[in-house]
């Protein structure tokens, strides 16, 4: 047993005030929860502090909450590592995670090195009702269903259940992995700057449909979210939701992969998001390090050697970066031909083995998910000898909700 | 900590020498003045910046592996000096470390130039960004003893850039838990002062410039905005795309946030080679579009009796 002081952001919907901190000092053992620490300061001192939970076992997806600025679930972080947690940012900063991750400052920010309050706070990006309960409705619901979350084949429906190969549904176990906690969501750093953004969660379920077999509307799917400006090329590539994910379900890895297949259905989108990916990926092709002012013509107005047809926004684009161009030829950032002309860059020495690396992937274009696959010697003998194949999903998994 | 000199393989990347020249040149000067011998890998290439991952994730694994095999040839480790670089490598190391046969079937593609990328032992080959091998390898006790210009009285925001930070397992978080707070560590060891604000560990943006430029300019100009709040004199960033959005674009983030911005924002050797002695001319950051003046004000008034 040990004694924790949890700081909780609090807000009761029922005065007049705005959020406040307030501690609670709790007494549990290290390998316990913070949701536990939660819910006996709760049962001691103040069964006022709202909290969700049901399951306790990091399968309801009920607590979804940030503590010490991290996005997670209450019931799956330990307290004792959210206490070494608290201590290690202290110790870097001098400020406790309180100030690091909210606008509002409060008491207590200057314990020792060690002992630090544990921080905890609704979710992100949400409205909150009371306390640790966030509005799920407005930025997760709605954007789940925007994604039409449901399966859509065509003709007539079989007289019994769809069959369907087993491999041919490995693709999407990962996405099926999510609980809609919302972490994702509270994590979600393109969704601080645009609240419009369709967001990891929505995106990751998007895919479980787009990869399903019996879906029959996959292009329109995929058209629709590469067409959208909030959509998948809305994502800003941080990592965020892959870390805040208790499942695994790495949503922005599912982002990359609807890009890369509405790639290969050959959408062209109206935010350059396939232009860029085709035009980073053939300048490495051609010089072997990046161009940089190529690319940003090729982002905009692809092809432009021999059929120069940009868009009213690449126009705008294009001319809106004229005056960022200025300035870095202005302080000599950008004061070279080969900075300044695009294609003007020189080729690595050995460009014709890069070359070679991309007539050899082409041909195979194999996807390594090490979800699926794990990593070696993962595997305990007696499931080799049962002959399980590590091409199999993980075990313990839950069905997709 | 190891008391041996530092000599490593070094991948520049490419926007060291692109739209941040500043960076290359001051890593150089940097490590001249540690003692540390760059051996430079200007054969190699792009690491792809997860976009060509994004497109075809074998390619980039084969791309990085040939990086890789590369700095293997000349018996070293490997350094980067950015964070994007450093996040696109891990990844593709992960995977290719991943399994036996997915190694051999890359290695396969490398076999016509004489290369092959082998996976290292625990511990054992390793590519590191500047800043983790400032701290691991070097040691901040080393680097204490080296600063004659300590940045007294400079209030410095740290800004790591996504890469570097997350996702956690896959960045050797778990062997080398403190990686997070690695700038903090370093602007303390050099003198300065650490201005805890809210984008430390935030995006700055860049990934989406072209493709969503105001949710893109929004992310940087909030952050660097909240340094500025928080009363920074200057941001610090291992990532020179990060300072593409931080400096180079800050005057079109300044519209987006609707404020005035104007802070410098520094690579991290330019932080380093201050501190080290280095004067600010050299370290290119005439070069910036955000002005260093002030930053520079800041040194020459704090300078050591």
């Amino acid at each position: 047993m040990a004694d924790y002081t949890i700081k909780v952001r609090r807000f009761q919907p029922e005065s007049d005030e705005g959020p406040y901190w307030e501690e609670f000092n709790v007494d549990l053992d290290p390998s316990l929860s913070v949701l536990d620490g939660l819910l006996q300061a709760k049962d001691r001192d103040d069964g006022s502090l709202a909290v969700r939970c049901s399951c306790r076992a990091a399968i309801c997806g009920s607590c979804g909450m940030k503590i010490n600025g991290q996005s997670g679930l209450g019931c799956k972080t330990q307290i004792g590592e959210a206490q070494e947690q608290a201590d290690k940012m202290k110790a870097a900063t001098g400020v406790s995670a309180a100030a690091a991750d909210s606008p509002i400052r409060g008491e207590g920010a200057d314990a020792g090195s060690a002992g630090n309050p544990i921080v905890i706070e609704p979710m992100g990006n949400m409205p909150v009702i009371k306390d640790l309960i966030t509005d799920m409705e407005s930025t997760h619901w709605t954007k789940i269903r925007r994604v039409t979350p449901w399966l859509l084949p065509h003709g007539e429906p079989p007289e019994r259940e769809y069959i369907v190969e087993p491999e041919s549904m490995i693709d999407i176990t990962q996405s099926m992995a999510c609980i809609q906690c919302g972490a994702c969501v509270s994590s979600c750093l393109s969704m601080e700057a645009d609240p419009g953004f369709i967001g990891p969660a929505a995106l990751a379920k998007a895919y479980r449909f787009v990869g399903d077999p019996r879906d029959a509307e996959t292009h329109e799917r995929l058209h629709d979210l590469a067409d959208d400006p909030h959509g998948i090329y809305d994502c800003t590539h941080c990592f965020s939701c892959i870390d805040a994910c208790p499942k695994g379900v790495a949503p922005m890895d599912q982002i990359m992969r609807l890009r890369r297949k509405a790639g290969e259905e050959g959408i062209e989108d109206p935010n350059s998001g396939h232009d860029h990916e085709i035009a980073f990926v053939k300048i490495i092709e051609k010089k072997g390090t990046l161009d940089e002012s190529l690319l940003l013509q090729e982002s905009f107005a692809p092809g432009v050697k021999g059929k120069l047809k940009p868009s009213k926004r690449a126009i705008r684009e294009m001319l809106g970066s004229i005056p960022t161009a200025i300035r870095g030829i202005k302080t000599g950032k950008m004061r070279s031909l080969h900075k300044l002309i695009p294609g003007v860059h020189p080729k690595l020495p050995d460009q014709d083995d890069v070359k070679a690396i991309y007539a050899h992937a082409e041909e195979h274009n194999e996807e390594f998910n090490l979800y699926i696959k794990g990593e070696e010697g993962e595997l305990a003998e007696d499931d080799v000898e049962k002959g399980i194949e590590r091409s199999t999903a993980p075990a313990g998994q839950e069905a997709d909700k | 900590m190891s008391a041996e000199n530092i000599k490593v393989a070094y991948w520049p990347g490419c926007v060291s020498r692109g739209f941040t020249p500043e960076l290359h040149g001051s890593m150089g000067l940097v490590a001249e003045k540690l003692g540390w011998e760059l051996v430079e890998l200007d054969r190699a290439n792009c690491c792809g910046a997860g976009v060509i991952a994004e497109h075809n994730q074998e390619l980039a694994d084969t791309l990085n592996a040939r990086t890789f095999a590369l700095a293997q040839q000349t018996g070293l480790s490997m350094m980067n000096i950015c964070s994007t670089c450093q996040g696109a490598q891990s990844e593709c190391q992960q995977r290719l470390d991943a399994d036996s046969a997915y190694r051999a079937h890359i290695n396969e593609a490398l076999s016509g130039q004489g290369l092959s990328y082998e996976k290292g032992e625990e511990g054992g080959w390793t590519n590191k960004n500047f800043l983790w091998l400032l701290v691991e390898d070097y040691g901040l006790d080393r680097l204490r003893e080296q600063v004659v210009r300590p940045l007294s009285g400079l209030r410095v925001g740290p800004f790591y850039g996504c890469y570097i930070v997350r996702p956690k397992e896959r960045l050797g978080y778990n062997h080398h838990p403190d990686r997070d707070v690695y700038l903090e560590k370093v602007i303390e060891a050099l003198g300065g002062q650490v201005v805890e604000y809210d984008g430390a560990r935030k995006c700055c943006g860049f990934p989406v410039i072209t493709m969503a430029r105001e949710t893109s300019l929004r992310q940087a100009g909030t952050h660097v905005g909240d340094a500025i709040d928080a009363g920074a004199d200057c941001l610090v960033t291992p990532c020179p795309l990060c300072h593409l959005n931080l400096d180079m674009q800050q005057p079109e983030a300044a519209k987006v946030v609707n404020r005035d911005l104007g802070l410098a924002v520094l690579h991290l050797p330019q932080l380093v080679g201050l501190a080290l002695g280095a004067e600010p001319s050299e370290l290119g950051m005439a070069k910036h579009i955000a002005s260093t003046r002030w930053v520079e004000e800041r040194l020459t008034a704090g300078a050591p009796a």
